[in-house]
């Protein structure tokens, strides 16, 4: 079969990193085909010099066979190259039609004639099985539908060749299921699909073939049907991987966090939590599994303070903290890692070791009367950085934002373990991150839990809740329905109680 | 954002917007020689071309420069917690009210008593800058609509007080304020051939100082551009949000307080009836801007635009409208905002050097 | 002796002229700048004309600075001063401060300074400075005879003042406008209103609306670059059919009234001829005869205040009347006072 695509000898270098070096990808027309690499691999690099992003220093690419220069996104439209960015580019108050048009408006005369542009929208909507309404606003649209948007937006300007970056990680199991029936309906129709990404299982359903990148080198390309999940992974980390969290039956302490029938209220003014009670012990991991929205973000705020508490009671080793600011809750012992690590857990516009102190720039050893002490923070970040083993160019001057996602919550991560609190907070851990990094996160849990620390995960990931925790809460509603040992259940019956169909407390 | 970009985009936007200035007068058949010329002798008091030397020319540069680097410290410290001082010409003119009150009512021996008139002018400053402080924190009110009201009433406020508290009896300006209390020095006078140089370099440059230092060294600085830069975060991470958004203005407005008691007992020996702002507040915002809100670049950018000011008499001498000078600081402005522009610019210039900082995979 | 020292003063001055060959004029605007259509804009006309008259190339040995803030004041005179200007006009009292301190420093050096007297500590005139000051309120009381007469024409009883700011220079407009007013039509009300600036238009213009509304029929301004709002809005009015009338100020402002061919909203000016002071004194100084020192009143007698030579908007009998109180004042049978009667 022919090659719609082959990128040869592809070599790019940044100030001081080789991002792509000697890469060579071939892509068969009508196959989906997977660019597998940890984060920092140089996927998105070579996907960038694809779409006209960069020029590569050196090495070629042939598009249907021939010779091409890709300097800029128009050239690789034309050539029917369309990309689908993991962060969506859609303007939020218009509709799905005015978002697919924007830039090539038809029009009848000087008016933009959006029959036309909808109608057309719908007919490559139904072609591909793609559910959407042209007439609806981007803001009243779930996720995995603005994503789908997205993709039209590709097929509208008649992609031939769809470059998907990351497609999975914001979306919800049953979304992410979905997608992949529209990629293998895409392929039926004569697309030819690049899968970028580090979710082994997605590549295994989906995928004819895969690339593996490990730190700017090719490792290999493999028909997918051939190959395991073990194999894959072990291609892209360069060693063995476990995807089973190794760890101990859980030695349960006494209680240190008690959450005493608290109601919280959400954004929107409702009861996001109802009358929630839960205990953490000392030396367990207590998950919280369900879909989302459904009280897990109203009862994170109300424990770590962002958010007040309606009614009820929250005590940390027996203290009431119900009202307490922020501040000295962190200081009783309770470590926050937060959902959304840009928004909360990071000043990307700091340096790493500017991050390493935000709880503690303003005590001893960091600070004595009000002076930062940069000595003192320099040293922490480099004894973090080698105990957490986070990845920076700089050392402790690296500034975060040009970190990769993995390295950033490894951050994180070392922030809030070295504070050595009794309580760990830990909501969407691993979100987004790559095998190696969601490997080390979970060791460090368990290692965390061993040392007698409490750990209370929200996750939306139910793999993670079933591998990690030692008891399982199940929310619902923005009720605890579900109250089960990790050991005795399944996903199953954890999968029935999410959806509020079964109740089960003991 | 690297040091050398850093350094770099400000530097190209000064060189456009002087070319841009010098492509205007040569489109209208004036010579951006003579412009040049002038700016040279405006810093450095030299005239080229007749070959003589004039320090009051230097004298008058740094008396033009001083008000405009406080105020782009204080545009440049609210910048630095996200927020935007639109107000530094109101605490400005608070500063001077309250410069002339404790000129005129307070008796004290010489050093000390600016010194007290200086305090007095960053408390009055510093108040007025709590206002959209407070406003911000407590109620969620935009500091820039707070501000430009609060200029007003500054401004009418201080020429009722000219007339109603201070008793001018020609209604423009108040009766002398004691020498004692004045920034005034015959010593940097004379050496500058009569200008009007004044001690006031002391005060600017200690407050340059301590803006580098609180926001550099201190734990108050660290809180203050955490929240300048991720508000969520630095909530999370325990700091109190909203009391920084008031100390922070209240900071803020000491610096343009001050800038008001250095023109009022430096500039000028009394207080004055204003007909309208005069534009240190907005000067400052472009200071800030240019000098990317760091201490040390609103001190170069000051001196840049304190040039741009000074120049004025010269240029015009040579038949150069001080509209130029106007376009010249609003298209730096200009181009410093079109930042990425000027980065992707240099970026096709010189296409074998790219400049990319943020490798992912 | 002191008159002496200046005369000594300007034998010297004469001597230094007659080497130059030409007298240099330069002059400093406020912050109203140098197209005011007021007060800078006639003293340069004044210097432009001294320019025209002896050849002068304007830009070298005529020029002008014009200041942004009133911190530029200063080095403006100095450095006009700096590059050996003859004379170094300002005008405005805004300047009186600004002026004192730099003629102490260049003693040397002529200046005149233009609505304003500049005295040093001890209330004494400086040697090296000319003061050039107006009888505005005998002007005023000319236009306000208009104004009184006017409305009284058109059975209406209502005029107004515009004024920039409220300091006694500007009160005098406001007092020989409503003695002349009252002098013909005693029961005619006054509105009053100061804007608090002299460079905003837009204030002008709100003034007056709210004056026009209230139902004067005429309004004077006496606010510099304010007042062309007052005529905007006396313009806007007559052009909708609803006749009202501005008195312009400084100069014969019968053209910035018009508002269709032949038409204009201005009935008549209170012309200060400060373009009279800049030229006369600039003359002086290339006779060697500069008024270091003295006080040179403009008045009614010495046409230094006028109307208008030409007032189309104005009937013969009122032009009459007018004639006649002129007459009255320049002969100082008439006095008229400097500050408003208290209301």
């Amino acid at each position: 079969m022919a090659y719609v695509i082959e990128m040869l000898d592809i070599t790019k270098t940044f100030p001081g990193i080789k991002a792509n070096d000697k890469v060579t990808l071939q892509v068969e027309q009508g196959s989906i085909h997977a660019l597998l690499g940890e984060n920092g691999a140089g996927k998105s690099t070579l996907m960038s010099i694809l779409f006209g992003l960069y020029s590569p220093d050196s090495g070629s690419i042939k598009v249907r066979g021939k010779d091409v220069r890709i300097t800029n996104p128009n050239i690789a439209n034309a050539l029917g190259i369309g990309m689908v960015h993991q962060h969506f580019k859609l303007v939020h108050n218009f509709t799905v039609t005015e978002n697919i048009i924007l830039g090539l408006e038809p029009k009848s005369g000087l008016v933009i004639d959006r029959k036309k542009a909808a109608a057309r929208v719908r007919e490559i909507s139904e072609l591909y099985g793609l559910k959407v309404d042209p007439e609806a606003k981007i803001e009243d649209i779930s996720v995995g539908m603005q994503q789908r948007v997205e993709i039209l937006k590709m097929l509208y300007r008649d992609a031939e060749i769809l470059i998907f970056d990351e497609p999975t990680a914001v979306l919800t199991p049953q979304e992410i299921h979905e997608l992949m029936g529209i990629m293998r309906r895409l392929v039926k129709e004569g697309k030819t699909i690049l899968l970028i990404t580090h979710k082994l299982k997605e590549i295994k359903e989906a995928a004819d073939y895969c690339t593996v990148l490990r730190r700017g080198r090719l490792i290999g390309t493999v028909p997918v049907a051939e190959t395991t999940e073990q194999q894959m992974a072990e291609m892209m980390v360069g060693r063995e991987v476990s995807f089973h969290v190794e760890k101990a039956p859980a030695n349960p302490g006494p209680t240190l966090l008690t959450i005493e029938h608290i109601n919280v209220r959400n954004a929107k003014g409702l009861l996001g939590v109802k009358d929630l009670s839960l205990e953490v012990r000392a030396g367990e991991i207590l998950g919280i599994c369900g879909i989302d929205g459904n009280g897990q973000t109203e009862l994170i705020r109300a424990i770590t303070g962002l958010a007040t508490v309606e009614s009820g009671k929250i005590l940390n080793k027996g203290k009431d903290i119900t009202s307490l600011p922020i501040k000295e809750r962190t200081g009783l012992g309770l470590g926050h890692i937060p959902e959304d690590r840009h928004k909360h857990g990071l000043i990307l516009d700091f340096r790493l070791d500017e991050n390493f102190v935000v709880h503690s720039f303003d005590h001893a050893p960091f600070s004595h009367a009000g002076i930062l002490d940069f000595k003192a923070i320099r040293s922490n970040a480099d004894r973090l950085i080698a105990e957490f083993d986070v990845r920076c160019g700089q050392g402790g001057a690296t500034p975060v934002r040009s970190m990769s996602g993995g390295n950033q919550q490894k951050a994180i991560v070392a922030r809030e373990i070295d504070q050595s609190p009794d309580v760990l907070i830990v909501a969407q851990p691993t979100r987004g991150l790559d095998v190696g990094a969601i490997e080390y996160i979970h060791r460090r849990l368990v290692a965390e839990r061993d040392k007698g620390k409490g750990i209370l995960l929200i996750s939306l990931e139910l793999d993670e809740i079933l591998d990690v925790s030692d008891r399982i809460a199940v929310i619902y509603g923005g009720e605890i329905v579900g109250m089960v040992n990790a050991a005795e259940t399944n996903e199953n019956e954890l999968g029935l109680m999410m959806a509020g169909s079964v109740r089960k407390v003991s | 954002m690297n040091t050398r970009s850093k350094l770099f985009v400000p530097l190209v936007a000064i060189l456009l917007g002087f070319v841009l200035g010098a492509a205007i007068l040569i489109a209208t058949h004036r010579s951006p020689i003579d412009m040049f010329y002038a700016m040279l002798q405006s810093v450095s008091g030299k005239n080229l071309r007749a070959d003589t030397f004039n320090p009051r020319y230097i004298g008058e540069f740094v008396v033009q420069s001083m008000p405009i680097m406080l105020t782009g410290l204080s545009v440049g410290f609210a910048f630095r917690t996200g927020l935007f001082n639109i107000g530094a010409e109101g605490q400005l003119m608070m500063g001077s009210i309250a410069a002339v009150g404790a000129g005129l009512w307070i008796q004290a021996p010489p050093v000390i008593h600016v010194i007290l008139v200086l305090l007095a002018a960053m408390l009055a400053g510093g108040i007025w800058g709590a206002i959209p402080g407070y406003f911000k924190a407590r109620f969620n009110v935009h500091e820039v609509v707070v501000t430009i009201m609060l200029n007003y009433v500054a401004l009418f406020l201080n020429n009722w007080a000219i007339v109603e508290v201070f008793k001018s009896v020609d209604r423009i300006k108040t009766p002398p304020i004691p020498p004692t209390a004045l920034l005034k020095s015959d010593l940097l006078a004379q050496l500058t051939n009569g200008s009007r140089l004044n001690w006031g370099f002391i005060p600017v440059l200690l407050s340059i100082l301590v803006y580098w230092f609180i926001i550099e060294k201190t734990t108050f600085g660290f809180s203050l551009r955490a929240v300048g830069f991720n508000k969520d975060g630095a909530q999370y991470a325990g700091m109190k949000v909203n009391r920084n958004i008031v100390s922070s203005m209240v900071i803020a407005g000491a610096f343009a307080g001050l800038a008001g008691a250095v023109i009022t007992v430096g500039t000028f020996s009394f207080g004055r009836a204003l007909p309208a702002a005069e534009g240190y507040g907005f000067d400052g915002i472009a200071v800030a801007l240019v000098g990317g809100n760091a201490a040390i670049g609103v001190f170069f950018s000051g001196l840049l635009f304190g040039m741009l000011k000074a120049a004025q008499p010269l240029m015009q001498s040579q038949g150069i409208p001080k509209e130029i000078a106007s376009i010249i600081q609003a298209s730096i402005v200009l181009f410093i905002a079109m930042k990425l522009g000027i980065e992707y610019l240099m970026k096709k210039l010189k296409p074998r050097k790219a400049v990319t900082e943020e490798v992912e995979s | 002796m002191k008159k002496n020292f200046v005369r000594a003063f300007c034998a010297f001055a004469l001597a230094s002229v007659a080497f130059a060959g030409s007298t240099k004029v330069g002059f400093v605007t406020d912050v109203g700048g140098i197209d005011d259509k007021s007060f800078n804009q006639s003293t340069w006309e004044g210097i432009k004309r001294f320019g025209q008259e002896n050849n002068l190339t304007q830009g070298k040995e005529i020029k002008y600075l014009q200041s942004t803030a009133e911190a530029d004041y200063v080095p403006n005179l100095s450095t006009l001063a700096d590059e050996g200007m003859d004379l170094v006009v300002a005008s405005g009292f805004l300047f009186e401060s600004s002026m004192g301190e730099v003629a102490g420093k260049y003693p040397k050096q002529k200046f005149l300074i233009i609505d304003s007297v500049v005295k040093d500590k001890a209330g004494k005139t400086l040697p090296n400075v000319a003061n050039a000051v107006f009888a505005e309120h005998e002007g005023s009381f000319l236009v306000g005879v208009a104004a009184g007469l006017k409305a009284k024409a058109d059975k209406k009883n209502m005029v107004g003042f515009v004024g920039g700011m409220q300091f006694p220079l500007i009160e005098k407009f406001q007092a020989g406008f409503e003695q002349g007013v009252h002098a013909v039509n005693p029961g005619c009300k006054v509105l009053v209103d100061y804007a608090g600036t002299f460079s905003d238009p837009g204030k002008g213009q709100a003034l007056a609306a709210k004056q026009y509304g209230a139902g004067a029929y005429i309004v004077f301004q006496a606010a510099g670059g304010t007042g062309n709002g007052v005529i905007k809005e006396a313009k806007e009015r007559t052009q909708k059919g609803d006749v009202r009338w501005a008195i312009g100020v400084d100069k014969d402002q019968y053209n910035d009234g018009v508002y269709a061919p032949g038409k204009s909203a201005v009935l008549t000016s209170m012309m200060k001829r400060v373009d009279v002071a800049a030229h006369d004194v600039s003359a002086m100084v290339r006779d060697g005869k500069f008024p270091g020192g003295e006080v040179l009143v403009f008045s009614l007698k010495n046409k230094g205040v006028s109307i208008p030579g030409t007032n189309p908007n104005l009937p013969a009998d009122i032009t009459k009347k007018i004639a006649e109180y002129e007459a009255q004042i320049a002969s100082g049978k008439l006095k008229v006072s400097e500050v408003p009667a208290k209301q």
